[in-house]
């Protein structure tokens, strides 16, 4: 028996969704053109006015957002109310130049809210559960959505937050945790620190994991739920477009649900812009349709994905996203983090290196790990080793200081990293997270 | 008075080393003294030489990255307490060594040590004054 939280709008009809996504546009239009002038000069740059959009078939004529807008924009450049309306914000984990900064109406959190909670009854959550939430709690969204989810399920919300792993095990054992929501790298580390505690899946109650944040791949996926003995769930957010629960996960595990009532997803060609058909794979956009404080039209997610329509054994009627299959830009998720390879070259010109530098990133024990292999250059040399360890620690920490995470840092001699005529490359990404 | 040293940054990997000797040996330069000091990732190869600007152009052309100091050369007698009498005397000036290592000649009895300081002229000073004798340049390339 498939378990719907909003039975009405997770079942609707085709027919009916759209008739509701075109309200809804319509008047998320006219809303953003009148309260976001950031916008409406793109809108009047390309010659669209509110009128022309009377419909989702009109979509595609609307500008697209990218992040380098949300960045110009910063900090309140695309706010659609009065801060006084406001009542919540919550910041992107990277930090290339500015952060992200989304911001939320007590309506906007009351319907993200609403999304986390259709992602956790998808996952078997009602109010008789006791659900962890070890996402970290704070400005990244991943706390903050999962717990008022689970607030509005009913369930008994264990606000954890992330770390601190033997004392979750110790709440997972006392409280009889049933489900888990955390990224599935912690989750993963989760299980690996039970089994080391000496305890197996059947010394915990957990039913059921939430998964999200980051990418991660069936193989894993069928790891975590051996190791705790459960079923893992995807879902998807951006901070952008208001955090986890854009999209989730049902009970066939065949991709995540788009909450379509709130955001319109497309796929296009990265390159042309090109609206594809359902199928295609390309780059996904949102567009929000019910946004107050921080909507946001054809936002292109730089993830590459596709769509499908394909009748869902769970009943729900919700157009479903494959997991991401990787990225249109070249930004890393690791640990979580959004890494772009060019904060790591600003770091190292403005250090003295080389920008010759070449990026590893693996995954050991379910935990990512960042490799920089970088070109000595004779400034940082010297003829003791404290000296050039001293400058190495610093690069570290200048680096920790922008990415958020520690880096391993190798010396390489000059001019030992190949180059290349065309696109250097810059990243090997040995994750293998995507087949 | 004090030694010019040539240090050469080395990955810490299989094969790093013999381009470099290699090019010395190519340009004919003699070396003199040598130590290698290791970390996990890297290493720093230190050198006297006959001719350090010769070897200097040499190595960077090859791509190395090069490092040129000045360190302290001292004389001390090749026998059981030689070098304990010269780290005594730094030990009473309260002068910390960064690196050491030796070599000797083929002639005197007589080691020699190579010894980086912070300051080499306290560090000389205080030898002087504690009788260990101090070699120059000339002297090793003389040896």
């Amino acid at each position: 028996m498939a378990n719907y939280w909003n039975r009405e709008i997770e079942c609707m009809s085709r027919e009916d969704m759209k008739k509701l996504q075109d309200e809804r546009l319509v008047a998320q239009v006219k809303h953003v053109y009148e309260n976001v002038p950031y916008y409406k000069n793109l809108m009047d740059e390309k010659g669209v006015t509110p009128d022309d959009i009377k419909s989702t078939d009109d979509l595609h004529k609307l500008p697209f957002l990218t992040k380098a807008d949300l960045r110009e924009a910063y900090p309140y450049g695309l706010l659609a109310k009065p801060l006084s309306e406001c009542t919540e914000i919550h910041s992107t984990s990277g930090t290339t130049g500015k952060r992200v900064v989304a911001f939320y109406t007590k309506n906007d959190i009351d319907l993200w809210h609403d999304c986390c909670a259709r992602a956790i009854v998808a996952a078997g959550g009602t109010k008789d559960d006791v659900c962890q939430v070890a996402y970290g709690y704070g400005l990244f969204t991943g706390g903050a959505g999962l717990d008022g989810g689970s607030h509005k399920v009913g369930c008994l919300t264990l606000p954890m937050s992330s770390g601190n792993t033997e004392r979750q095990i110790q709440f997972m054992m006392d409280l009889e945790s049933t489900i888990l929501c955390c990224t599935p790298s912690y989750a993963a580390y989760i299980g690996e620190t039970l089994k080391e505690m000496g305890y197996t899946p059947d010394d915990i109650k957990l039913k059921a994991g939430i998964f999200g944040a980051e990418p991660w791949t069936e193989e894993m996926r069928r790891e975590i739920e051996k190791s705790l003995g459960i079923k893992a769930y995807d879902i998807y957010g951006l901070t952008e477009t208001s955090g986890p629960g854009v999209s989730f996960e049902c009970s066939e595990q065949t991709g995540m649900h788009i909450n379509e009532d709130h955001f319109i997803a497309e796929i296009i060609d990265p390159d042309t812009g090109e609206v594809l058909p359902e199928g295609s794979k390309g780059e996904l956009v949102f567009t929000s349709i019910t946004k107050e404080a921080f909507p946001l039209l054809r936002y292109r997610t730089r993830d590459i994905c596709v769509l499908t329509r394909e009748k869902c054994s769970c009943g729900r009627t919700l157009i479903k996203m494959c997991k991401p299959m990787g990225r249109s830009d070249d930004m890393l998720i690791i640990r979580g983090v959004n890494v772009f390879p060019s904060q790591i070259e600003t770091v190292l010109i403005e250090q003295g290196y080389a920008p010759n530098y070449l990026i590893e990133v693996d995954r050991k024990n379910n935990v990512d790990t960042l490799d920089i292999n970088v070109e000595l250059t004779e400034e940082q040399f010297s003829d003791t080793v404290k000296d050039i360890q001293k400058k190495e620690a610093e690069l570290v920490e200048a680096i920790k200081t922008i990415l958020g995470i520690n880096p391993k840092v190798h010396l390489v001699s000059p001019k030992t990293i190949a180059r290349s005529e065309g696109k250097a490359v810059r990243v090997i990404d040995k994750r293998k997270l995507h087949d | 008075m004090f030694i010019k040293q040539i240090s050469i940054f080395v990955e810490n990997s299989q094969g790093k080393i013999l381009p470099i000797t290699k090019a010395l040996a190519d340009a004919n330069i003699d070396i003199r003294a040598l130590s290698v000091s290791d970390t996990r990732d890297f290493g720093i190869l230190r050198m006297i030489v006959a001719d350090c600007d010769k070897a200097c152009s040499v190595l960077r052309e090859i791509g190395c990255a090069v490092a040129v100091n000045e360190v302290i050369g001292v004389g001390v007698d090749d026998t059981p307490g030689g070098f304990s009498k010269a780290i005594e005397v730094l030990n009473d000036a309260q002068i910390s060594v960064e690196y050491v290592y030796a070599f000797i000649s083929r002639t005197e009895n007589m080691a020699y040590v190579i010894l980086r300081v912070e300051d080499n002229e306290i560090a000389a000073k205080a030898l002087r004054d504690g009788n260990i004798r101090l070699i120059t340049q000339e002297d090793i390339l003389s040896m």
